[in-house]
């Protein structure tokens, strides 16, 4: 079927068959955060466990969704698994550029500021294969899907550095 | 209701005649026959609505009410006989009872932000259903959390009708009872008359939001004994950017401006204003006037077709989808609402096992099947259907045959590149 390999590339499929790190923690002492797309009514729920040092020690995804905005939850889950709450914003940010094509098109206007942290942390927080969701920039009204976990994310972290301040 | 063209008593429609009226249907979508099944949402416009626009703008484009050129009088005489043609078509006593809005959504919001406001406050009781359409629950949220009334629901049977048990208990002490007589997400038709008297027996009006109806059925709002009814032309193969508010005279007469502005006064000092007589007290500022005449052509279109002739041909080609989906696609496939096509319309909510509705609706399109995934506005509904998402098809009268048998090859399709 045409296109749809672009969308659908294999790792994304096994992602959503098989979803990591799914289910949840008890919250406290986790954080929990419900995320949600009001287009398409899909709802996401990330749990996250951060130590005394910034790290992520643990991370539960629970909801529902489609293929693209569950593997991408189940993706960013596994790539941000013990690593630091800065670590963890920058992949976001790298992330959220490799989906605003769109957005850098128009202007791109905060996007560059987002993305600079990323350059420092590139070393240790590549991508891999989050880069198989890529394809979805070209499906613009898949782009929210994609994105929703990472901004649920966002969220959470932003709630927890409030609450430790 | 209008009259029917001469056919035999049972003829249904000559859909290959009907779609050959639709420019948009004759397109190719990567060499795929255009498959348009999302009418629900907003329906496809026939030549016949197109050239009245084009013809109104080329020949008769002015402002309402307001010039005494004659462009300006031809204007106004369509604008106005548009207002007709829709009172006759939903069996209106009197034109002056029809209100051209925005859409069904400010219909809904100049009852809750007129009506609503003058009469509700701590106390009273606005009873709803759990298969509204958002815009038949949130101007009502709304209003509540400012004037403080309770808002009641009446829920739903496992096979998707209203539940009727305890009715008569909820609308105890309600003023306003507001539901959809057409579900957008299950298709079951509500028996409207039954529903607007259990109302008026508890001395609450009844709001009947006509979104997904008008465009399918026979409308009479008198028999259906609705004291306000709502709808949008771009449902029933009219123009976006136009919708109607049908109520009682008394009604409307007793009613205060919703929008304030030009166009809906009797005069204007500097201390205040006097409104004028309805229709036009609820006709702020400059109407949808090619709107209006596209929705006139689209009546006389629903006219000539003959409304029962439109209603029997969904029933029928609603029973081949369920039969053909069900058939084809096997037990990975959930149709939700009413299993009986008497008991609908022609929305089917579908949902496939292990495949989300967006993928579904993603690899429809690669088939140029156009369907609908998501909540379709109607979030309490899909938290009784325990689903976040369904993928929609719906039918309208330039559907046939084989538009189900190309969504049912493209839902099987579906399945297997899931293979889940
Ligand atoms: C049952 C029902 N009510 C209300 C609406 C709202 O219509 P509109 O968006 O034209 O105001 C719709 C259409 O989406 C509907 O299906």
């Amino acid at each position: 079927m045409s296109g749809l390999e672009d969308l659908y590339r294999e790792i994304i499929l096994d992602h959503y068959r098989s979803p990591r790190n799914r289910g949840e923690l008890e919250a406290p002492p986790a954080h929990r955060t419900e995320g949600f797309n009001p287009l398409c009514g899909d709802e996401v729920v990330v749990y996250v466990m951060v130590d005394g040092e910034g790290r992520i020690a643990d991370i539960k995804i629970n909801g529902q969704g489609c293929s693209i905005s569950q593997s991408s939850a189940s993706m960013m889950s596994a790539a941000v698994k013990g690593h630091t709450i800065d670590e963890a914003r920058a992949l976001t940010a790298t992330f959220k550029s490799m989906m605003s094509i769109h957005e850098q098109d128009i202007g791109g206007d905060g996007t560059e500021a987002e993305a600079d942290p990323a350059d420092d942390v590139t070393a240790e927080m590549k991508l891999g294969d989050l880069e198989a969701l890529r394809g979805v920039v070209k499906f613009p009204v898949r782009i929210k899907c994609a994105t929703l976990s990472w901004n649920t994310l966002t969220q959470a972290l932003d709630e927890v550095a409030t609450a430790r301040s | 209701m209008t009259t029917t063209p001469p056919s035999p008593p049972l003829a249904t429609l000559d859909v290959a005649a009907i779609r050959r009226d639709f420019p948009v249907l004759s397109q190719r979508q990567d060499g795929h026959r255009l498959v348009f099944l999302d009418s629900a949402a907003s329906s496809q416009h026939p030549r016949q609505v197109l050239d009245a626009m084009t013809s109104f703008y080329e020949t008769s484009y002015a402002n309402v009410h307001r010039g005494v050129y004659q462009l300006a009088e031809r204007a106004t005489a369509a604008y106005e006989g548009a207002r007709g043609k829709v009172a006759r078509f939903i069996g209106a006593p009197s034109s002056n009872e029809v209100v051209f809005t925005k859409n069904a959504t400010e219909a809904i919001n100049l009852v809750a932000g007129s009506w609503g406001r003058a009469n509700l406050g701590p106390g009273d009781a606005v009873v709803l259903t759990l298969m509204e359409h958002h815009a038949n629950i949130v101007p009502w949220q709304m209003l509540a959390a400012q004037l403080g009334f309770e808002i009641r629901w009446v829920p739903l049977t496992d096979d998707g009708h209203l539940d009727l048990t305890d009715l008569d208990r909820l609308l105890d002490g309600a003023k306003l009872f507001a539901f959809t007589a057409m579900s957008n997400v299950l298709g079951t038709l509500n028996p409207v008359a039954r529903l607007t008297a259990a109302a008026h027996e508890k001395g609450a009006l009844a709001l009947v939001d006509a979104c997904q109806w008008v465009p399918h059925l026979p409308t009479d709002v008198v028999a259906m004994g609705a004291d306000f009814v709502a709808f949008s032309a771009h449902k029933m193969l009219g123009p976006s950017g136009i919708g109607v508010l049908w109520a009682r005279a008394e009604l409307l007469e007793a009613m205060p401006p919703f929008l304030g502005g030009g166009g809906m006064i009797l005069n204007v000092t500097t201390e205040g204003f006097v409104a004028d007589a309805p229709p036009g007290r609820f006709e702020a500022g400059t109407p949808p006037i090619a709107e209006a005449v596209g929705l006139a052509a689209a009546v006389d279109y629903l006219t000539g077709l003959g409304m029962d002739a439109v209603h029997r041909h969904e029933v029928e080609l609603t029973g081949y989808a369920l039969r053909t989906l069900r058939a084809e696609v096997g037990d990975a496939l959930t149709i939700y609402g009413p299993s009986e096509p008497s008991e609908r319309g022609g929305v089917l909510s579908i949902a496939l096992e292990g495949v989300h509705a967006h993928d579904i609706s993603q690899v429809l399109d690669t088939q140029a099947v156009c369907i609908r995934p998501g909540h379709h506005c109607a979030k309490p509904l899909m938290r009784v259907l325990g689903a976040p998402a369904t993928a929609r098809a719906s039918i309208y009268v330039y559907n046939d045959t084989d538009d189900i048998d190309a969504l049912a090859a493209a839902l099987v399709a579906a399945r297997d590149f899931f293979k889940l």
